[in-house]
């Protein structure tokens, strides 16, 4: 499966070129740009790794690229995503998020079941790749 | 000339000539005071009259006041048992209407300002608010038509209401989606559909890359499908295509019903089964959408909106109320989402008039703008925002016109353009989506999508069948009406 998560999934995978246009355009609104990894892509796991703080005064896209490739480097198995932070009034929140790196292999997730009183269900939606400690979950490719 | 029998003046008469019994003009009685500063506590209402035939245009304006506060037709003592001063609401500008009266084909219309003290209604209720400013006035005689425009309600009052239960930001962090529109669709045919093949449509687009799929306004507990089914089917279709993609997915589940008691039940059982959204329809009325945001809040739940009914008197210019009013007292009330105009569509909707009410959804101030039809500066006091919903005839190869107008924060509805896509549900969901991210990475690459959108698109359809279906089917698709809701002033007012 391909996880669609993030503003640009549907399209091919992004060159390093566009990454950096989209890095340039963030830069420009004046948000702040940070860079995050997981091997736990779940839907609802916001809290994915962050590789160092949010980059608040940094106002180079060149220097958000080389972060996003150290990041690429020590953990080419996982997806890595760049989120822009907004601090306006009223905002204070994540602007653009895109992924930028996925494992070789998209494992996905099983929807298990539990049955309920009058036909209801509890639905729990379960990552494929999480039956793997964490660190070997994409074993071929994560260190 | 007055709208009363002619009498004597009375205003500023001593108290026991101005309260004799009998029949004076309301100018008289108090409700036209053009020296009048509108303190910032006061609600403010801008009303468009049209007088009967005669009738001079101070007077039914403070008839227009008079009426939507303490008036009624005669003088009665009673008055003089209160600071009726502070009660009667104060008509305090009239200004005529550009391109109305002799000359035109309109009758001359005027735009009258009258200032309501904040004594005059009850915290945290709009049913009261529009018993006042809406409940009588509207079938007074002295005026042919009258439609409130446009209202400017003071912080003081708006503290007092709830507003949307998550509002835009937090809608976002739950659903992890940032940077783009949201796209949805309605579930078609609206009626008939049994709920297994209704879910079947659900999962289809959701599965093709739609975040939303939505009841229709309609939709209850019919014999073809009664709303345990849909419930129960629609939340299989969301939590499968939530596996499949790895994202947060959803479908509003209409809880409109024929009493509160049924509203809830029906919002439990959505609860109960996941679902991160409910839906309700404005003919619930106002009272019972409030009583769903105080219900969504309390329970961490979407509420959208359905604006079914309002165009019954929000649409012609003359007489009824403005949808901006509405879509102010909806953002007071507490809705998430709320179908707000698309521009582009099938529906009516002239891009000013839009603009003005997609900003009084989502900014957190608005100034005057009497070219988007705002005419008041208007705080909103930290209510959250109200995503608004583009829905009704668009499809993917207007992408770049939705984009421009409808801008980020906006849930764009694609029902007849995802389901009737010659490939097949999912393959319009998927057109609808690719063509959606090519455009805004083309805006945020600084590309000029409004004049290069159809090549941008052309590109996306290269690495997408589906795309390029969906921009071959519906080429030739525009709906080029003149608008019936219009604004009275250009970029450059004259008047105001």
């Amino acid at each position: 499966m391909r996880l669609t998560q993030g503003t640009f999934s549907f399209l091919p995978d992004l060159s390093d070129a566009q990454i950096q246009r989209q890095l340039e355009h963030a830069l420009s609104r004046g948000w702040a740009l940070s860079i995050e990894s997981t091997d736990d892509a779940h839907p609802r796991n916001v809290y994915w790794e962050m590789w160092g703080q949010p980059m608040f005064d940094t106002p180079d896209a060149g220097a958000v690229m080389r972060g996003v490739n150290a990041c690429r480097q020590a953990h080419p198995g996982r997806y890595v995503k760049v989120n822009a932070f907004d601090s306006a009034s009223g905002w204070e929140t994540v602007r653009l998020s895109f992924i930028v790196q996925r494992p070789a292999e998209e494992p996905g997730f099983s929807l298990l079941r539990q049955e309920g009183p009058g036909r209801t269900q509890r639905y729990t939606v379960r990552g494929y790749a999480v039956e793997r400690p964490a660190g070997r979950r994409y074993p071929e490719t994560d260190r | 000339m007055s709208a009363r029998p002619s009498t004597p003046d009375r205003a500023g008469a001593p108290g026991a000539e101005r309260y004799r019994s009998g029949v004076i003009p309301y100018k008289a009685m108090g409700y036209w005071e053009p020296d009048y500063a509108p303190k910032d506590t006061d609600v403010i209402a801008l009303f468009r009259i049209t007088p009967q035939e005669g009738v001079d245009p101070e007077e039914a304006a403070a008839a227009v006041a008079g009426e939507s506060s303490t008036a009624t037709w005669t003088v009665v003592w009673t008055d003089r048992l209160t600071a009726c001063d502070r009660y009667r609401a104060k008509a305090y500008r009239v200004d005529p209407v550009p391109a109305t009266g002799p000359g035109t084909s309109t009758p001359q219309q005027y735009f009258a300002r009258v200032a309501y003290d904040l004594v005059l209604f009850e915290e945290g209720s709009i049913a009261n608010l529009a018993a006042s400013i809406i409940g009588n006035v509207f079938g007074f005689k002295a005026v042919k038509a009258l439609r409130l425009e446009d209202m400017r309600i003071p912080v003081a009052y708006l503290k007092t209401f709830q507003g949307p239960p998550t509002g835009i930001v937090v809608e976002r962090e739950r659903l992890d989606k940032f940077g783009r529109p949201l796209l949805g669709a309605t579930a078609k045919p609206k009626l008939g559909l049994s709920g297994k093949n209704y879910g079947r449509v659900i999962y289809e687009a959701l599965k093709g890359g739609l975040d939303f799929v939505k009841d229709d306004e309609n939709i209850g507990s019919q014999p073809f499908m009664h709303w345990r089914d849909r419930f129960l089917f629609a939340m299989e279709a969301v939590n499968r295509a939530s596996a499949d993609t790895g994202e947060i997915k959803g479908h509003y589940l209409n809880v409109t019903a024929g009493t509160m008691e049924a509203m809830y039940e029906r919002a439990e059982l959505a609860k109960e089964l996941g679902s991160i959204v409910v839906m309700i329809d404005l003919v619930i009325g106002y009272t019972a959408i409030q009583s769903m945001a105080q219900w969504a809040r309390k329970n961490d739940m979407l509420l959208h909106l359905h604006r079914a009914g309002h165009s019954t008197y929000t649409r012609q210019k003359a007489h009824g109320v403005s949808f901006r009013v509405i879509a102010k007292w909806m953002r007071m009330a507490g809705v998430d989402h709320i179908h707000a105009g698309t521009v582009v569509g099938k529906l009516e909707g002239d891009p000013s008039v839009i603009r003005g009410i997609y900003d009084s959804l989502r900014e957190p101030f608005t100034s005057e703008r009497l070219d988007h039809g705002l005419f008041f500066d208007q705080d909103w006091a930290d209510l959250r925002k109200v995503m608004p919903v583009a829905s009704g005839g668009i499809h993917a190869g207007q992408m770049h016109q939705l984009l421009t107008y409808l801008g980020d924060d906006v849930v764009l509805q694609f029902g007849g353009g995802t389901i009737g896509h010659p490939m097949g549900i999912q393959a319009g969901a998927t057109a609808n989506r690719v063509a959606l991210e090519a455009t805004v990475l083309a805006r945020n690459e600084g590309r000029d999508v409004w004049n290069e959108g159809p090549e941008i698109l052309e590109a996306a359809g290269r690495h997408c069948a589906p795309l390029r279906a969906a921009l071959e089917t519906w080429k030739d698709v525009s709906y080029q009406y003149q608008s019936t809701d219009t604004v009275d002033f250009t970029a450059t007012p004259t008047l105001g």
